[in-house]
């Protein structure tokens, strides 16, 4: 087999701007897995959503702001969606997730009018592009652009969840009973939570269809498990040094690019892409189970404590 | 400041797991009362609490705290006129977050919460006062992760936070029964400075009836659901165990069969 080291140098700045897109998404995941401690399944819905509203827009001339803003609030009405299901309806937090994603389906259908639109990059001005990855000119550079987005999305989290809003956030992901004895209607952060969360992983989507230059039904297939590599690769990487939120925030990104130069290097020794998601999901369920297993099975009882007292 | 009116409270009502956990309950508290209320398992001392706080509605009854009917506000409606502390010291603090922060999110209870800083420089010097009168060296780890501390300082620190904005109403929920002897004697002080200090009206749960004679100005036994004794003044300050064992199979006709309550006397 002949590799080409330089084939797989070229395409890393690809899998970073596909990294950088996805990690904005698996910031959205960060938001309600890590934070409000619900996985929410509707960001496989709501991530083509985003895409299938900002593909429309931008077709049908609106300015690229215009469409990334519409598609931001289009992921906030999915969210909304999901959180009505789960507080107002008492379904459990997943399967309003799995409903939302499922409805989603259709709507996105009746957005984009077909399964597959594409967004011509030449005639429409779209804000990155996998033909400006290596773009001289800095402000049109598409890693770049990417960067600078996510670094003011990072300091706009950070503010909000240090603003008293953003802590009963937390504290509900924390401690439900606690928050609302401190009077914090748990039911509306928890709408709130999913809002935020699926507003970014929208804004995302509508970041990706004008990367690739085309929007479709199924783009958002199993970025739930992205997103959570993301986090868990994240997290496991850099968890150490890492403590202030915003840089956990930006090692989930980080975990998001080392998934794509993975990527680029499985495509590069020629192994079976079709077979990735399989290993993500492998490597997903592995990062999970390690917190279990370690209190399980590999804890220590420690000298005359409790569990030492069991034995 | 506490009037609860013929409350009454079934748990699954028409199944064979029916429990009538409150039945036909009526209970007033005067400014400044300091309630402990005692009772087997399943007396419904806690089924109470919880009717006050509106962890769920009661099926009957009304209960108004400080002259204001809360029968139907949502739990974290109420809370802003109520304080607690719960049985199980994980319940009352945000694990993960630190404790100037929960002292944060305490002192914005009963308040909307907006895009305002979740906790201003000015606030942090106040809780380093305030974490003193703990005397458990918490007020220099205002940073620290709640998650770190021990069940007898979470259990601290969440009096301190139901104190905080001045409730109307201070529920104790068997706030000491997950600590061990010394750390229980350590926050029962802690609870009593507190009290004293603002005059809060309280209700306290506690399975041990020592610290049920020992503090308040009042003391209620409750047995099925109901109220069977209720005791204030002087007759509550010259009270022993004895008198309340025999109280109990006077009122009851059965003996107190509960091996906490009586063990820990």
């Amino acid at each position: 087999m002949n590799l080409d080291i330089f084939v797989l140098f070229n395409s890393m700045p690809g899998a970073v701007a596909q990294g950088l897109i996805w990690g904005i998404m698996a910031i959205g995941v960060y938001i309600t897995y890590k934070i409000l401690d619900v996985a929410d399944l509707t960001v496989d819905g709501s991530l083509a959503t985003g895409g299938a509203v900002c593909v429309v827009m931008i077709t049908n001339g609106y300015d690229v702001w215009i469409a990334l803003l519409a598609a931001t609030i289009a992921g906030m009405l999915a969210g909304f969606a999901t959180g009505i299901l789960h507080t107002f309806m008492g379904i459990p937090a997943i399967l309003a997730g799995i409903l939302t994603q499922i409805s989603l389906y259709s709507v996105n259908l009746v957005i984009m009018g077909k399964s597959n639109l594409p967004l011509n990059t030449n005639i429409y001005k779209v804000l990155v592009s996998l033909r400006n990855i290596k773009e001289s000119i800095l402000t049109k550079n598409t890693l770049f652009v990417l960067a600078i987005i996510t670094v003011v999305l990072i300091a706009i989290l950070y503010w909000f969840f240090g603003t008293e809003l953003g802590c009963s956030l937390r504290a509900t992901g924390c401690n439900p009973n606690m928050s609302r004895a401190q009077g914090i209607n748990t039911n509306f952060t928890k709408v709130l939570g999913l809002m935020l969360s699926n507003a970014l992983v929208a804004f995302s989507g509508a970041l990706l269809v004008q990367y690739q230059g085309f929007s479709d039904v199924n783009m958002g297939r199993g970025a739930i498990v992205i997103g959570l590599a993301a986090v868990v690769i994240g997290e496991a990487i850099f968890s150490r040094i890492f403590r202030n939120f915003a840089l956990q925030l930006l090692a989930t990104v980080f975990g998001s690019i080392i998934y794509y130069a993975v990527f680029q290097v499985v495509t590069w020794l020629r192994l079976d892409t079709d077979l990735f998601k399989l290993f993500t999901a492998i490597i997903v369920a592995l990062f999970l189970a390690f917190p279990y297993w370690k209190g399980k099975y590999f804890s220590k009882p420690k000298k005359g404590g409790k569990a030492h007292a069991r034995n | 400041m506490l009037e609860i009116k013929n409350i009454s409270k079934t748990f699954n009502p028409g199944t064979l797991n029916e429990k009538c956990a409150l039945n036909n309950v009526s209970l007033t508290l005067e400014d400044g009362d300091f309630v402990t209320v005692i009772g087997g398992n399943g007396a419904g001392k806690s089924t109470l609490l919880n009717a006050v706080a509106g962890t769920w509605y009661v099926d009957e009854g009304s209960i108004s705290v400080d002259g204001i009917n809360v029968t139907k506000l949502s739990e974290h409606k109420r809370a802003k006129y109520l304080g607690r502390v719960f049985q199980d010291p994980m319940t009352g603090t945000a694990a993960t977050m630190g404790i100037e922060e929960n002292l944060a999110l305490a002192k914005r209870r009963g308040k909307l919460r907006t895009l305002a800083r979740g906790i201003h420089h000015k606030e942090r010097a106040e809780y380093h006062e305030l974490l003193k009168i703990l005397d458990l060296g918490l007020e220099n780890r205002l940073t620290s992760k709640v998650g770190l501390l021990s069940g007898g300082q979470r259990q601290a620190l969440t009096l301190l936070m139901a104190s905080l904005k001045k409730p109307k109403l201070l529920l104790l929920d068997e706030h000491t029964a997950a600590l061990d002897p010394k750390t229980a004697a350590k926050v029962l002080e802690i609870t009593q400075t507190l009290v004293e200090r603002d005059n809060l009206t309280t209700l306290m749960i506690t399975h041990n009836m020592r610290d049920a004679i020992h503090y308040g100005n009042r003391l209620i036994m409750m047995m099925n659901g109901n109220i069977i004794f209720d005791i204030k003044g002087e007759e509550k300050k010259n009270l022993t165990v004895e008198d309340l064992l025999h109280k109990f199979q006077l009122v009851s006709g059965e003996q107190f069969a509960d091996d906490k309550a009586l063990l820990s006397k």
